[in-house]
């Protein structure tokens, strides 16, 4: 926790320093000495205060309390970059292939990173999309895109 | 009387009651299965809610929420993990008792007193907010300003052990509060010339990333195999609850108070109801020895304090719009799309949704009892699906969801980027719930400090002439100061 500390605080203290140097450019509201500026710089300067201190306590090495009740565990970063991939994906394609194509793809991609079986990762895929498609689209009129298979709908 | 009979009238429909039914089930399977929170169940449930009429929607996330709180009690008895942080406290004595063979007991109790602990929160919450919305109505921006600063100050110093990680987190917030065109100047920031950024951050993509995607992140990175405690059917689970009433009537009373104040404290909610409860019901235990061998006096007391800090967390978001939880953060902003603001004059102009709202409060805690019961009934069939199966399923919501708020794939980017951060700060350390307070009041903070600079014309002693103004800004200013006080005070002694 404190390694981390020390570079989360130096991150903050980047952060707080573009907010700080950004802010300077902002409008102050007319007849009043203090504008669109004022919030800015204040959490500017509170980011690098707190910054600051992070960094210092790290590096005095005092151990403040973690959060006890993250489970222990075997870690897999792989499968939390599908889920993110996944989500990517949907983000830049489903315009342009559609929804009912792009959303079976996302999920057997996360079934599979979380070792489900193949056939029942496709049944599932599909089901979740007729449902979620249903749901959304077909109850609650949000127009999810047809995309590649516009021509048939 | 006109009013609560129009709100009768508005509650008592079959499709309001439909939807009620509906959370009620979503919200105890959401609850029962561990990495699923309440939180998350509220934060899915919006953008459904987006299309109802204002009081279904929000009789939705109370039932949701209310039973989420519960059912989170079920895998904590049976498997030793908690199905949401407000059950973490007393995990390990409910599942003790079911490894002594007291399964119904544990299950019991969770059950019984989350319901006598919820209509506690839901009275005080009756009784206090129209008193609370008559005195806010002379409230002026100099006490909303000192509200806000208060809030801020509870959630620094009670949602986390560590003030500065929640200086942080409310930073972040309130740096996302800043982006976009709403400021007192109307001037653009943080928008990169991007067209979608004006409008600012949308609200529930990102609860929805920091609450839900976040979740699903963290159950990818950690595998964890939890086993079931029992295998026998379980008996009534409602056995023996009277004689447990009558043996600790002082301990409900006192989880039921202390969840409903915990729960009115900005930044609080249910979890840390719990765990102040649990420690509390421990210190002043005739027996504390048993407590941590599988004693039910804890989860009595707790138990209660959960549920009670749902009704409680109500007080302060709908009395001044500055939410008592997360849960909260998430209802004022369905509240603001459904033309609900928040604020005292809600109990003026729309007595009626106020009412509704506290009917649904206390339908929810009585259906509570047979859809929890039915609820333990399928408890083992629930637990056995594999959340390897639920998790992909619930990020395609997450992203349908945020994409339907506005129709715009920029809800899901957000919901992105808030599930990676909120990942990381749990990680880390940081607690979220102070970014979300600085989300949802950023915009109010910077427009009450404005209109009281106008009035107070350079003069900043003016911030504290108005005596409720006056009284807040002390007591903030008090709270601020605490740590150096003491400081000074350990030096010279």
């Amino acid at each position: 926790m404190q390694r981390t500390d020390r570079w989360v605080g130096i991150a903050l203290a980047l952060l707080g320093l573009a907010v700080l140097w950004s802010a300077r450019a902002f409008p102050d509201v007319p007849g009043q000495k203090l504008g669109a500026a004022f919030l800015p710089m204040l959490v500017g300067a509170g980011l690098l205060l707190c910054a600051f201190s992070l960094i210092v306590r790290s590096q005095r090495g005092r151990a403040y309390a973690e959060d006890s009740a993250r489970a222990a565990g075997s870690e897999h970063i792989g499968s939390s970059l599908v889920i993110i991939g996944s989500v990517l994906a949907y983000v830049f394609l489903s315009e342009r292939i559609g929804f009912l194509i792009i959303a079976p793809l996302c999920l057997m991609a996360g079934f599979l990173a979380f070792r489900i079986g193949w056939r029942r990762a496709l049944l599932w895929a599909v089901v979740g999309t007729v449902v979620v498609h249903f749901s959304f689209y077909k109850l609650l009129r949000v127009p999810l895109p047809w995309g590649l298979i516009t021509p048939f709908y | 009387m006109d009013a609560v009979a129009t709100a009768f009238g508005l509650v008592f429909q079959p499709y309001v009651l439909l939807v009620i039914a509906l959370s009620a089930i979503y919200g105890l399977f959401v609850g029962a299965i561990p990495g699923l929170t309440a939180t998350m169940a509220t934060a899915l449930l919006v953008p459904v809610t987006f299309f109802m009429a204002p009081v279904p929607a929000v009789a939705a996330i109370v039932t949701a929420t209310a039973m989420a709180i519960f059912s989170g009690d079920i895998p904590s008895a049976l498997l030793r993990m908690p199905g949401t942080p407000a059950s973490a406290a007393y995990t390990d004595e409910a599942f003790l008792l079911t490894k002594k063979g007291q399964a119904e007991t544990a299950l019991g109790a969770g059950l019984v007193f989350s319901v006598l602990g919820g209509i506690f929160g839901v009275l005080v919450l009756i009784v206090a907010a129209p008193a609370l919305a008559e005195v806010a109505l002379k409230f002026s921006s100099f006490e909303y300003f000192w509200l806000v600063m208060l809030g801020f100050t509870c959630a620094i110093f009670i949602a986390g052990n560590d003030p500065l990680k929640g200086l942080v987190s409310l930073l972040l917030g309130l740096l996302f509060a800043v982006v976009g065109l709403e400021n007192p100047a109307g001037a653009p920031r943080y928008t990169f010339g991007n067209a979608d950024l004006t409008g600012g951050i949308p609200m529930i993509p990102l609860m929805i990333g920091l609450f839900a995607m976040s979740e699903i992140l963290r159950y990818a990175v950690v595998v964890v195999k939890p086993e079931m405690a029992t295998d026998r059917p379980f008996g009534n689970v409602f056995a023996g609850m009277w004689t447990l009433l009558k043996k600790y009537p002082l301990q409900l009373f006192r989880g039921s108070a202390l969840g409903t104040l915990v729960g009115a404290l900005p930044g609080a909610g249910a979890d840390i109801a719990a765990w102040m409860s649990y420690g509390m019901s421990k210190r002043f235990s005739k027996e504390p020895e048993k407590f941590g061998t599988g004693h039910v006096e804890g989860i009595v007391e707790s138990g209660a304090a959960n549920n009670s800090a749902l009704g409680g967390a109500w007080i302060p978001a709908l009395v001044f719009g500055i939410p008592g939880d997360s849960i909260t953060a998430i209802a004022i902003g369905v509240l603001y799309l459904k033309d609900m603001n928040p604020g005292p004059t809600l109990f003026i102009h729309n007595p009626q949704n106020i009412y509704a709202v506290f009917i649904v409060f206390i339908l929810a805690q009585l259906l509570m009892l047979p859809f929890g019961w039915g609820a333990i009934k399928v408890a083992k069939r629930i637990l056995r699906i594999p959340a390897a199966l639920l998790m992909p399923l619930i990020l395609l919501f997450c992203v349908v969801g945020s994409f339907a708020i506005n129709n715009s794939l920029f809800g899901v980017v957000v919901m992105l980027v808030a599930g990676v951060l909120g990942f990381f700060m749990e990680r880390w350390g940081f607690p979220v719930a102070p970014t979300i307070l600085g989300v949802v009041l950023g915009t109010m903070l910077e427009e009450h400090f404005f209109s009281s600079l106008i009035k107070a014309d350079g003069n900043f002693l003016v911030f504290f002439e108005r005596p409720i103004a006056g009284t807040l800004g002390v007591l903030c200013l008090l709270i601020w100061l605490w740590p150096v006080l003491r400081m000074l005070r350990r030096r010279s002694g």
